[in-house]
């Protein structure tokens, strides 16, 4: 069962990493940034409860601060740039991240060993769940009251005039300046909110893992988070879910039993999906069919 | 309320418009008219702030635009329509309108959560009246890009009108109407005459411009060649000229 648990685990920490691309997606910035976010938020939450000793909650929310605050950062100049370059632009920040890790050292005495972050070694014996005593089902269940939460929050915006300002936004930046949108204002708060959704998922990430590197933070990872809002579809949080299940699930777990030929009909069957999905796995027509399911309209 | 003093915008070596003078008084309704490539568009887009002058000034209500950016520009009362319709297709109808809401007035409006969960009731009647003024109170949760092109026409005049403007930038608002649907235009636009509205109108649709317009000035190579009412602008014969190309004799 523990594997099952594990899974969910990751399914749910790469959900929270698919969201933070996904309303940053939203207003169509395409960012490869994530990662680097993602990065910032697992080493500052594991120094704090390793080094300092600080409970989870605390340090994961300082994690997704200091994700929101260097979104924040990036958003302005990101403005700037467009398309291709907009691409190009936060690669280059995602694997400015990633050295910085490589190179970072901090570490101090605990007993016998050192702990800490040293550079190309990674940070080991972040080990806030064992030394508490938490079951792999406890962790999965933590980890899922939190990408719940931020599924619910994600839900409600979009259900809201700030949604419906993000998507005018991604849809014609031109008409949006036009009635009045700020552009800055709406593509610098959601590449925030962005930071701090990527930044909690990787404390969460940090601490289920128990030791990272800067590798965890590659241009794949990258990929990955906004290949799942992708894959998933825009029309709602959901799709970005069923992305996460099917490709970390269905495709990497699920087809493991493949050996080497996994990787080629991983590739193959996400651009079987993309033509069979074109709009993404939840569209906007199965939404429809979920709300009359649910009988619920939208301004009735 | 709009004041252009010898605006110009050259791009590259065209002069898409050349020391432009013109001015829209408080409840005026101003057509621009002209041959194809004149500037008028490029007018409304100095004006509303897509593409910044080269030389000149533009005054609205005395403030001087030439650093305001283009969503200020809406705040301080200036909207417009787009000549290719340019709504938010994957938006309903509804929210549409909805987000176009953001003047001062909108900001300040009471109900923090209301705005979260589907508009105060202010705002929901309001988008209610709008709709109604553009006949699509039955589409209201339709998709925008699902719309008759006529239909969109209508959508983006009340979404432009969402925004409280003191001024209206009508941007071919009758292109590629048949003539009933030019007829209903200009009622919409002789209706909001009626409160008060101020309106520049670019068309090239003379019977709708000629219909509403207090004033025309024509426009031919960036330059303004004529102004007058419809009636003396009809009988110009540089206007004529201007349009038929050739001697007018």
């Amino acid at each position: 069962m523990d594997f099952y648990y594990g899974l969910a685990q990751i399914v749910g920490v790469h959900t929270l990493l698919g969201l933070s691309a996904y309303i940053v997606l939203l207003t169509g910035q395409v960012s490869l940034a994530q990662a680097g976010f993602f990065a910032i938020g697992a080493y500052a939450s594991g120094m704090l409860t390793v080094l300092l000793g600080w409970p989870l909650l605390p340090a994961l929310g300082v994690g997704g601060l200091l994700g929101a605050i260097v979104a924040c950062g990036v958003g302005f100049p990101a403005l700037r740039v467009h398309g291709l370059m907009l691409v190009i632009a936060t690669l280059a920040f995602g694997e400015g991240v990633r050295l910085f890790f490589f190179n970072f050292d901090y570490q101090i005495a605990r007993g016998d060993i050192k702990v800490g972050p040293l550079g190309g070694e990674g940070f080991r014996q972040i080990r806030y769940f064992p030394e508490h005593g938490w079951t792999t089902l406890e962790v999965m269940l933590f980890i899922w009251s939190i990408v719940a939460a931020t599924m619910a929050l994600l839900w409600w915006f979009d259900r809201s005039r700030y949604g419906a300002v993000l998507r005018a936004v991604g849809e014609d930046e031109l008409a949006a300046q036009s009635v009045g949108i700020s552009l800055t204002a709406v593509k610098v708060s959601a590449m925030t909110i962005g930071g701090a959704i990527a930044g909690v998922g990787g404390g969460l990430y940090a601490h289920y893992t128990t030791h990272i590197e800067h590798t965890s933070f590659n241009i794949l990872v990258a990929t990955f988070a906004i290949a799942y809002p992708i894959v998933g579809g825009l029309a709602s949080v959901f799709g970005t879910l069923a992305a996460v299940v099917f490709v970390q699930g269905f495709l990497i777990e699920g087809l493991r039993f493949l050996g080497d030929w996994r990787n080629l009909l991983f590739g193959a069957l996400i651009v079987l999906a993309m033509n069979l999905r074109p709009h993404g796995l939840i569209d906007a027509a199965v939404l429809a069919r979920m709300r009359r399911l649910f009988g619920t309209a939208r301004h009735a | 309320m709009l004041e252009l003093t010898r605006a110009s915008r050259h791009f590259g070596g065209v002069r898409a418009v050349d020391g432009l003078d013109l001015t829209v008084a408080e409840g005026e309704i101003v057509g621009l008219i002209g041959p194809n490539g004149s500037g008028k568009s490029t007018t409304v887009n100095l004006v509303s702030g897509l593409f910044p002058l080269t030389s000149g000034t533009i005054l609205f209500r005395g403030e001087d635009l030439a650093r305001t950016p283009v969503h200020k520009r809406v705040g301080l009362g200036i909207a417009r329509t787009f000549q290719n319709i340019r709504l938010f297709g994957h938006l309903t109808v509804w929210q549409n309108l909805w987000v176009a809401q953001n003047s001062s007035a909108d900001r300040a409006r009471k109900g923090f959560f209301a705005r979260w969960l589907g508009g105060s009731a202010g705002v929901r009647r309001e988008i209610g009246e709008l709709l109604a003024f553009a006949g699509l109170a039955h589409k209201q949760d339709e998709l925008a890009a699902n719309l008759a092109f006529g239909e969109q026409r209508r959508l983006e005049l009340a979404r432009a009108l969402a925004t409280r403007p003191r001024l209206l930038l009508l941007d071919e608002p009758a292109a590629g109407m048949n003539a009933a649907e030019v007829g209903e235009l200009r009622d919409r636009i002789l209706s909001l005459r009626g409160r008060g509205a101020t309106i520049l109108l670019v068309e090239h649709v003379m019977e709708l411009v000629m219909g509403v317009a207090d004033r025309i000035a024509v426009l031919n190579f960036g330059q303004k060649i004529a102004e007058g009412t419809p009636a003396a602008i009809q009988a110009d014969p540089l206007v004529r000229k201007a349009y038929l190309g050739g001697e007018v004799t």
